[in-house]
């Protein structure tokens, strides 16, 4: 439980220090970087090799390699569909969480078995 | 200048906004951790990339650019909108360099020190990020401009 509500703050606050610069940098394209920014796995990597080893955490990593390609193709579909301003960031951000859902756990299943 | 950092935009972002961000990237991060203990690191580690806080990020901004608009007395749901969708393909570029992040860390754990691994795949990531933004903006732009690139010049069109 400690370990959880650890991870919960250090995430939190590398996701928030992420966050700030993102909304100072112009153009928005560029602070669009960020979105894609390894928050996350900054927080969860450093954590993991404390508790479970570097081994561990390297297989955590290889496994990031698939996510951030799904990530890819929820990205550009995200772009895509809102640059036609049909509807809201939030809907379309949201329901397309299922796209990336499926890409990473059918890529996950097609390269590691 | 290609790139600004602007301090003073981060007055136009509420507190609460930035907790959102908290809230969300405490969860997953919490929540990775969780999946990797009950599923093991092969799934664990797929939700290190998990977009969990874009869809909070987009939306702020597009309700700040609708907020802009607002101020003239428009209607900014198109503007705000089309900001996002923006915002989204620079983290489509983003993703590349994550990916990047994920291949050092994964080569470079169980070789050196982890705050080592972890400055050189984050170098990696802005570095690739970087690149591949230049890139498509230079490619964008020769496709909506008629004034010829250096490249043009050099091949005579």
């Amino acid at each position: 439980m400690a370990e959880i509500i650890l991870r919960f703050f250090v995430g939190g606050t590398v996701v928030c220090v992420f966050a700030v610069f993102a909304d100072a940098l112009k153009p928005k394209s560029f602070a669009g970087l960020l979105g894609a920014a390894p928050s996350v796995a900054l927080a969860t990597l450093s954590l993991t090799v404390w508790k479970k080893g570097s081994t561990y955490a390297a297989t955590e990593a290889e496994s990031m390699i698939l996510g951030a390609a799904a990530f890819f193709v929820y990205a550009a579909v995200v772009s895509s569909i809102l640059r036609s301003a049909r509807w809201s960031a939030l809907s379309v951000t949201g329901g397309s969480l299922v796209l990336w859902l499926a890409c990473a756990f059918a890529l996950r299943y097609a390269v590691l078995g | 200048m290609l790139v600004k950092f602007e301090p003073g935009e981060i007055r136009d972002t509420r507190w609460y906004e930035y907790a959102t961000r908290f809230l969300f990237g405490g969860l997953i991060t919490a929540a990775a951790g969780l999946i990797a203990q009950r599923f093991g690191p092969a799934v664990g580690g797929l939700f290190l990339a998990f977009p969990a806080i874009f869809p909070a990020s987009a939306s702020l901004i597009e309700k700040h650019e609708k907020e802009k608009k607002a101020q003239f007395g428009f209607d900014g749901t198109k503007r705000g909108r089309v900001a996002a969708g923006v915002d989204a393909a620079g983290a489509a570029m983003g993703t590349i360099g994550l990916m990047v992040f994920a291949v050092v860390s994964w080569k470079l754990l169980p070789q050196l020190p982890t705050w080592l691994t972890l400055f050189i795949a984050t170098l990696a990531w802005a570095g690739t990020a970087a690149a591949a933004w230049m890139i498509c903006r230079r490619r964008w732009r020769e496709r909506h401009s008629g004034v010829p690139t250096q490249k043009h010049k050099e091949l005579g069109a």
